[in-house]
């Protein structure tokens, strides 16, 4: 059914052309940049802190409204006590005792993690082994084993840092034998192909193309063990004379000092944010986003 | 421990020997024979192109041959001492854009191998690095980190990396199958203009049969699933500008034909 003259396919037929490209050299500013005001919007930082301000107002505004400092200190009766015992050094020693037994347990939290992953990706009964102890004792909260922890190892540092590492462990784990898990096979291959065995291939392969899930784990189980210790100084720093930033508030409680409890949540929420928006911020920055496995 | 292969009657030494093997690897419910009974070998400075359709077990034989798998039957030889693991003597290129580590830069990524083998120093293998980056016309990305560059890039990485370490054979499975027609073209003449300066030794993977012309000098044509050697044959005469060629025609209808038969006999 085909007309002659006329090819199959195409309704009508049109000539061919060739041309050069018309010149673009009148299209004007290619690249604009952005007025003050547009490259302000964009910055994180400032839209956060216009937030933080907004709030910080609404605390004051409600505090006076209130006029109860036993209920709701004003915010600059929160922040004067808070620079004052910065001052007077109270804050800082307590901040320190805190981070003390923080970063002793996160490490050996750290490290447990790192030899039970070795174990599970090198075998798979250890794969097995892991994954069963991760299902039973990831949805423990670290403080109920603190009973425990108190009958095993008395009231003090070591309690504490059991149940950090407890709350560390868990989630670093889990999420780094996922990250090793999915590192793609041909990655795999090539560190292989290499020679690359034992040790040397987990170092340099395995480790740095799980990183992204690595540092996810971290920053869990950072959060975990911050939020387990404060926790549990609240419970038991009673005991020990140097008493943490748990303890600092539990005291300011118990006399009645709200705007001191209002303080050492503040920097319970400070040294937080530090940990989170600067240290692992930066990390992040220096690695899996300059790498281009994270946006 | 190495045994050494006699030289045959030619008298040309086989670099790489492939003998009567056969390759099954469980999936969770099957035994899968990839290939059964494939034999061939491959000389000093050949580029070899192992030919099939898609399942014939091709990839799995480079696989083997690189050390990533043992045969069921049947052995592997490379200079005359058997292909056991996986070794920088047989560098694979891979069809995946993964295989560049993203956590490194061009010239990293390079490097590594070099490094990582203990087969250069450091400023011998920085200096060779450099100079086959530059060879592969990515200096101007030598800091760059694989994720900034494009599918054509990185393979020129990978070859590139793989080229630095100066393996025994290298190996490609299916390297630019994922690259569009036009970069596909411009890596097999990157390639071919690669290997008229290095000489080296190619195992070339692929499934396209005018890619199989143009890359090898020799093909091995393979049937499809399991795998088993349908034909070998010569393609050293064919330069990119016979692709139009009657003789090139010839070949490709030939080769078509070898892997349509067998087709249609297993139906």
């Amino acid at each position: 059914m085909t007309t002659p003259g006329v090819s199959i396919g195409a309704p009508c037929q049109l000539p061919d052309f060739e041309q050069e490209p018309v010149d673009a050299s009148d299209i004007g500013e290619v690249e604009r940049s952005l007025s003050i005001g547009e490259k302000l919007a964009n910055n994180d930082a400032i839209r956060r802190l216009a937030v933080l301000i907004v709030l910080g107002a609404v605390w004051e505004l409600y505090a006076r409204f209130v006029d109860n400092p036993l209920i709701l200190p004003t915010l600059g009766a929160t922040l004067t006590t808070f620079f004052h015992d910065i001052a007077s050094g109270v804050l800082i020693d307590r901040v320190a005792t805190s981070l003390r037994s923080l970063m002793l347990g996160y490490l050996a939290g750290l490290l447990l993690a790192g030899v039970l992953t070795t174990i599970a990706v090198s075998t798979r009964l250890g794969s097995d082994v892991l994954s069963t102890l991760t299902a039973m004792f990831n949805p423990v909260p670290a403080i109920a084993l603190l009973p425990l922890a108190l009958i095993w190892f008395g009231l003090g540092m070591p309690s504490l840092v059991f149940v950090i590492v407890h709350s560390v462990l868990w989630a670093v784990a889990l999420n780094t034998l996922t990250g090793f898990r999915s590192v793609p096979d041909t990655l795999r291959m090539s560190g292989r192909n290499y020679g690359l065995r034992g040790v040397r291939y987990v170092a340099l392969v395995l480790i740095p193309a799980a990183f992204p899930s690595i540092l996810a784990g971290l920053k869990i189980g950072w959060a975990f063990a911050w939020r387990t210790l404060i926790a549990a100084e609240l419970v038991f720093g009673v005991s020990s004379r140097s008493g943490g930033l748990g303890w600092y508030i539990f005291e300011a409680r118990s006399e009645l000092e709200t705007d001191r409890v209002f303080a050492g949540l503040l920097a319970v929420i400070l040294i937080g944010l530090i940990v989170e928006a600067v240290i692992f911020r930066f990390i992040e920055r220096q690695t899996v986003q300059r790498w281009g496995m994270q946006r | 421990m190495i045994e050494r292969a006699e030289p045959d009657a030619s008298g040309t030494k086989d670099l790489l020997t492939v003998d009567n093997v056969t390759l099954q690897y469980k999936t969770p419910q099957h035994l899968v024979t990839a290939t059964y009974k494939v034999g061939f070998s491959v000389q000093a400075g050949e580029r070899y192109v192992i030919l099939g359709p898609s399942g014939c077990g091709k990839s799995t034989l480079l696989k083997a041959i690189g050390g990533f798998m043992t045969p069921v039957i049947g052995t592997i030889r490379l200079n005359g001492s058997l292909v056991t693991e996986p070794g920088p003597d047989r560098m694979m290129v891979f069809q995946e854009f993964e295989q560049l580590m993203p956590w490194k830069t061009v010239l990293q990524n390079v490097e590594f191998p070099m490094r990582a083998t203990h087969k250069f120093g450091r400023t011998e293998a920085r200096e060779r690095a450099i100079a086959m980056i530059d060879r592969v016309k990515l200096g101007k990305f030598r800091n760059v980190y694989p994720h900034m560059l494009s599918g054509g890039m990185k393979m020129r990485v990978a070859l590139a990396r793989a080229l630095a370490l100066e393996p025994s054979v290298l190996l490609m499975d299916e390297p630019f199958a994922a690259l569009d027609a036009l970069t596909r073209r411009e890596m097999q003449e990157e390639l071919l203009g690669l290997w008229e300066q290095f000489r080296f030794t190619v195992l070339f993977v692929t499934h396209s049969i005018e890619e199989a012309i143009l890359v090898g000098s020799r093909i091995l044509v393979l049937s499809p699933h399991p795998g088993r050697v349908r034909a070998e044959l010569d393609a050293s005469r064919f330069r990119f500008d016979q692709i139009d060629s009657t003789e090139f025609g010839a070949l490709s209808k030939r080769i078509h034909g070898l892997l349509f038969a067998a087709d249609s006999r297993a139906a």
